[in-house]
C-alpha cells in the first residue's frame, strides 16, 4: 500500500495554509512521506517576500473568526511556514510550485521562498502522487 | 502508573498547538539510544490521542500518560 500523502495547495489564505501545514506535519511525525504542490494563490504566498505577510482568512471566518485566530497568535502559535519548516526537518516532505501557476504570476524559482524544492508539471505531481491519497485544499 | 527511571530528555510543548508537541517529540527523540525515556509536557487537549496514535505507529511505548490540572505528561521509551 503506498503511504504517501499529496497535498494540492490552491488557497492562499493563512487559515487554509496552516491547515495544510498542520497536516503535512502530523503525516510526517508518523513517517508518511508528503508532496505538496502549490497552485495559484498557494503558490503566491509562498514568494519569498511575503512569506510572513498576512495573507488573511478565508470568507467563512468573519469578524469571530478573525478574533480566535488572533488568540492563538498571541499564545504563540507557530506560523504555518514555521510548521512546514519542521516538518521537513521531520520526515519526507517535498514541496513543488506547479509550473502553470509560475507563469500565471510571471515569477521564477528564485523568488520563492527556499522551502520550495522546485518548479513540476501536473504530469509530474501525478506521477509522484502514485496510489497514494490526494487531497485538494 | 509512575515511571521512576530518571529520563534523558524532557520536551517542554506547553503553549503550542496541534501538531507541534508531536513533532518537536519526533525531532527530540532522534538524539535517543533505543531503552531511553523521554517526557514530554504539553497544554494541547488534543495529545492524549495524539501520543497514544503515535507511540503505536511508530513502536516508541508510552508508559506514562497523565495529566495535573491544565498539564499532561507522557513519557516514551524509545524502540
Amino acid at each position: 500500500m503506498d503511504q504517501s500523502l499529496s497535498l494540492v495547495m490552491f488557497s492562499g489564505t493563512d487559515d487554509k495554509l496552516n491547515a495544510a501545514a498542520v497536516l503535512t506535519a502530523g503525516a510526517a511525525a508518523i513517517g508518511r512521506p508528503v508532496h505538496l504542490f502549490l497552485q495559484y494563490w498557494a503558490l503566491d504566498a509562498f514568494r519569498a517576500d511575503r512569506i510572513g505577510a498576512d495573507h488573511g482568512l478565508a470568507p467563512e471566518a468573519g469578524d469571530a473568526g478573525r478574533s480566535a485566530v488572533n488568540a492563538l497568535q498571541l499564545a504563540g502559535q507557530a506560523p504555518w511556514h514555521e510548521t512546514l519548516r519542521q516538518a521537513k526537518e521531520l520526515g519526507e516532505v517535498e514541496i513543488q510550485a506547479c509550473s502553470l501557476s509560475m507563469d500565471l504570476f510571471h515569477i521564477t524559482e528564485a523568488d520563492l521562498d527556499p522551502l520550495v524544492d522546485g518548479v513540476e508539471g501536473v504530469t509530474a505531481f501525478w506521477l509522484a502522487a502514485g496510489e497514494g491519497q490526494v487531497v485538494f485544499i | 502508573m509512575t515511571v521512576t527511571t530518571p529520563v534523558a530528555k524532557t520536551v517542554d510543548a506547553r503553549g503550542l498547538s496541534c501538531p507541534l508537541p508531536i513533532v518537536k517529540t519526533a525531532l527530540a527523540i532522534r538524539e535517543l539510544a533505543s531503552g531511553q525515556l523521554i517526557e514530554v509536557l504539553a497544554t494541547d487537549p488534543g495529545s492524549t490521542k495524539d501520543f497514544t496514535a503515535w507511540a503505536k505507529t511508530t513502536g516508541n511505548l508510552l508508559v506514562e500518560s497523565s495529566v495535573d490540572g491544565a498539564v499532561f505528561r507522557y513519557v516514551l521509551i524509545k524502540k
